[in-house]
């Protein structure tokens, strides 16, 4: 069964199309990978799985809900962590995780805090303001309020963006046993491409709003007779990718 | 057990008890002008009460009772729009509106904190006026929660339209959260009857809700009866500017939904 399914996803704003007819899923317990350059159309995407964005045309489903008509219903069954949607800077991360318990009817969440703070490292700040916080400790917070709810599917918009390698390992490693103990699917919009190939099962490669190309890592680098993603991403943006499959 | 709705809204007013727990200074601006507001005009109305005699003690009253009683409209609009305008500034809308949180839990979180917002404004008020000036509001009787839960009404609904204009037009249309209630001051015959104002500017007044509040509390002050009539407008008038308020709210909503300004708003 899949979690995710995007059937002819459009979105346009006025002349722009910024998602044109995508079709993809989304497999329960996967993790697949969202490539893209900037103004690929990744966010808007992700923004009308979530709901903040109505979809021009198409239709979503998420863990058998269609969004279109019973939304609240999958999105208190799935989150969100992107680095450029902030937490309530004044408040502390205890603060804001419990607002956060609060908003997906957590039960024990003293409990769930302390469970989320031990696995991210997050015991040290929790009663710091979050706007105190430096740009990695931010992300694990914003992690930690992404799994508050256990989560069946999260929704992952470059989670380790600004991490030094050290917490960015530390993210995914703890992404991975997540996925493993939890049996989550995982959408993930990413530039790091190593981390890609560590994740994900699959990946969808979009450009200018339309997937052009999908697989799994290991069947995209075979396809493009490339050794690691990264040249796969350059061959796509850069319109090489033909020339050398073809 | 709770039901989830009654956490969720909670979940919101949480977010913003919290801020006011951190922030002394925060919570004194909540009192600040209401305390103000009643100083400059208690003491001017002290001054024409002991000038004028009997006639300026009914004076008196009226000018104090409308100076507290429009705070609570005042504050009201505010505490829904800057609860709203917080979420936009610290922009959290996004984590705010991909939770289950529905638009309705919102505004009723919103209109929670503005009971409180302007509970922490006007009691202190009300308070300092009686004991500067032995203005006892509570004089008014059970009329005072009609008047108070019109003007709240009245403060909510012109709220959500603020906030409607900030999610047509983002964080630009912020300053009407402060102003947009002051420029329906002189149209609420706050201190002065409906019947002052110029012919054509009568049938406004009296399609606010505050103008017949008004009315109602002068009648009371001065003829010692209750004038139903304006209440039953004031109930009446709350009714169909709130209906069209939420309408105009929930348009803009999914409007900010279709052109993806609930992701960039605060930017």
């Amino acid at each position: 069964m899949d979690a995710i399914t995007a059937r002819g996803l459009s979105k346009r704003y006025d002349a722009t199309l910024a998602v044109d007819a995508v079709d993809f899923a989304v497999a329960a317990g996967r993790t697949v990978g969202l490539l893209g350059g900037n103004g690929a159309g990744k966010t808007t995407t992700i923004a009308m799985l979530l709901g903040l964005l109505i979809p021009t045309s198409g239709s979503i489903r998420v863990l058998g809900h269609d969004m279109a008509r019973d939304r609240f219903a999958a999105l208190a069954r799935m989150n969100f962590s992107s680095p450029y949607v902030a937490l309530p800077q004044r408040l502390s991360v205890a603060e804001n995780l419990r607002v956060y318990c609060h908003l997906y009817n957590v039960r024990h969440s003293g409990q769930r805090i302390a469970e989320l703070a031990a696995q991210l490292d997050l015991g040290e700040f929790l009663d710091r303001p979050a706007g105190q916080l430096s740009a990695g400790q931010k992300t694990r917070v914003a992690l930690a309020k992404a799994l508050i709810n256990r989560p069946e599917v999260l929704l992952l918009d470059e989670p380790t963006a600004s991490l030094d390698p050290d917490s960015g390992d530390l993210v995914r490693s703890w992404l991975e046993r997540y996925r493993a103990e939890s049996g989550c699917s995982i959408l993930l919009a990413s530039h790091n491409m190593g981390e890609v190939e560590r994740l994900c099962d699959h990946v969808l490669m979009m450009k200018r709003g339309r997937i052009v190309d999908r697989g799994s890592p290991a069947e995209l680098l075979d396809r493009y007779g490339r050794d690691d993603l990264e040249e796969v991403f350059l061959d796509i943006a850069r319109d090489r990718g033909r020339e050398r499959v073809g | 057990m709770i039901p989830p709705t009654v956490r969720r809204i909670w979940g919101l007013m949480y977010r913003h008890l919290a801020l006011y727990r951190r922030s002394w200074p925060r919570l004194l601006e909540l009192a600040y002008w209401p305390t103000l507001q009643m100083c400059i005009w208690g003491f001017t109305a002290s001054f024409f009460s002991s000038r004028l005699g009997s006639v300026g003690a009914t004076a008196f009253g009226m000018l104090l009772g409308g100076v507290l009683l429009w705070e609570i409209a005042l504050r009201s609009q505010m505490g829904v729009a800057i609860s709203f305008l917080e979420e936009v500034w610290s922009r959290n809308l996004a984590h705010v509106f991909v939770s289950p949180l529905r638009p309705w839990e919102l505004v009723a979180a919103l209109i929670g904190m503005s009971v409180v917002r302007m509970l922490a404004g006007v009691v202190p008020a009300v308070l300092l006026a009686w004991a500067l000036y032995a203005f006892n509001l509570f004089t008014l009787g059970p009329m005072l929660i009609l008047f108070a839960i019109n003007l709240m009404a009245m403060g909510w609904w012109v709220a959500l339209a603020v906030v409607s204009l900030v999610l047509r037009h983002g964080a630009g249309a912020e300053a009407l959260a402060w102003s947009v209630l002051f420029a329906l001051t002189p149209f609420s015959a706050v201190y002065y009857p409906v019947s002052v104002l110029p012919a054509a500017l009568r049938p406004v007044a009296l399609a606010l809700p505050s103008a017949h509040v008004f009315e109602g509390l002068r009648t009371l002050l001065n003829q010692h009866t209750i004038a139903w009539g304006h209440m039953a407008w004031a109930f009446g008038l709350n009714a169909v500017w709130l209906a069209g308020a939420v309408v105009l709210f929930m348009v803009q909503f999914r409007s900010a939904r279709e052109r993806g300004a609930l992701l960039t708003m605060g930017e």
